[in-house]
């Protein structure tokens, strides 16, 4: 069920919005085109109060109008292309190094969550108890314009580090 | 539903199904166990009624579905988004991926959302949706449903999960529904007709309570719930 405006999470036209993206892969390399991430973060001050209007409708027409292109929700929605790809354009949180993330697919009888971390952190609670390839599949590689790259890997070489909140 | 023979494997969960454990997050302060939040300006009276998105009226038999919205401890969970998506009432998706030469139909989209009021109460009027061919086995149809997502009180608290008519033939044999592997269980993902909520001369009326199960659908003893 993507919606209008659901990757843009950033406010229109806020000058330290960066792009968040990559492409999903199901156990056989194939991109997965099904899939639907679930994005939700602090605000770049830190806040985690979040804030409604994710999903606003037009009044007048009722069709999904988006965000009113102010107000900065925390939280994003978007689906993957047929080449398996994704991408939201957000401002970088504030108080955590990582974007949580969750993603739906056909044949997920339980979305998947994981965390997406723009910059390593020696002291991140999580990080710290992965060896280094588990680590490095929930880090974001820095590329130009301000994008960073983060691939979810289903199953088998690389396969992501999926997360349970016990 | 528990005498016909066994459905085929799910097909779709033989490349995606992750081989690593889940990891536990043990960080107290993790942005997971807070938000998102929705509001008034993301749910208007037309998201709730799927009958009246368009200005024709949708083909089908009209339904309205009900229920209550209740966390492990059987508190409501207030002020909650609730998400429904479904087929028309001939079973096809309005979704260019969906190819299943059923009709579309052109007043129907087959989304809606609504929030829960102070008791968890959600509620919605729609078509009954339409059976429909899915390809996972030879002669594989699905039954009719209804896609639920609830949104809870945190990001983990997320479930989705699908709602069932009761009767239904197709129960037996569909291995998406058995892949939930508990009797019970499953029971509880089926709607009971109830003619209370019937409007007369209007729609049929399903009930079906959920309990949101908690981060990572964690079962305790004698504990209800659709995971």
């Amino acid at each position: 069920m993507p919606t209008t405006g659901g990757p843009d999470i950033a406010p229109l036209a806020h000058p330290d919005t960066i792009t968040l993206h990559g492409y999903v892969y199901d156990g056989a390399g194939a991109p997965v085109h099904d899939a639907l991430l679930e994005i939700w973060q602090p605000g770049p001050d830190g806040s985690r109060a979040g804030a409604p209007g994710s999903l606003r409708r037009d009044p007048v027409t009722g069709r999904a109008a988006g965000r009113d292109g102010v107000t900065f929700t925390g939280f994003g929605r978007v689906p993957t292309d047929a080449d398996g790809h994704w991408a939201i354009r957000t401002l970088p949180p504030g108080g955590a190094p990582y974007l949580s993330v969750a993603l739906f697919a056909r044949g997920l009888l339980n979305h998947l969550r994981t965390r997406a971390y723009l910059r390593d952190d020696p002291d991140d609670a999580l990080l710290t108890t992965l060896d280094a390839s588990r680590r490095a599949t929930l880090l974001a590689q820095a590329g130009p314009h301000r994008t960073y790259r983060f691939d979810i890997r289903l199953q088998g070489d690389g396969e992501t580090v999926f997360l349970e909140f016990a | 539903m528990t005498t016909a023979p066994s459905p085929p494997p799910y097909r779709s969960l033989e490349l995606r199904t992750p081989h690593g454990p889940l990891v536990p997050v043990r960080d107290p302060d993790a942005v997971e166990l807070t938000g998102p939040v929705f509001g008034v300006t993301d749910v208007t009276a037309l998201d709730s009624d799927l009958t009246r998105q368009h200005t024709g009226e949708p083909i089908g038999e009209r339904i309205t579905v009900t229920g209550q919205v209740t966390d492990r401890q059987g508190r409501p969970v207030r002020n909650q988004l609730v998400e429904l998506w479904q087929t028309n009432a001939a079973g096809r998706y309005a979704h260019r991926r969906d190819q299943h030469p059923a009709p579309l139909d052109p007043n129907f989209t087959g989304c809606g959302r609504c929030l829960t009021d102070d008791n968890g109460t959600y509620a919605f009027t729609t078509i009954r949706p339409g059976a429909y061919a899915w390809r996972n086995h030879d002669n594989a149809w699905r039954p009719a449903h209804l896609h639920f997502s609830f949104f809870g009180t945190a990001f983990t608290q997320r479930l989705v999960t699908q709602m069932y008519f009761p009767g239904d033939p197709l129960l037996a044999l569909d291995p998406v529904l058995h892949s939930v592997t508990d009797e019970a269980d499953r029971a509880r993902l089926v709607a009971a007709y109830d003619h209370d909520l019937s409007v007369p001369e209007w729609s049929l009326g399903y009930r079906w309570d959920v309990v949101l199960d908690g981060p990572s659908a964690t079962v305790f003893e004698g504990e209800g719930g659709v995971r």
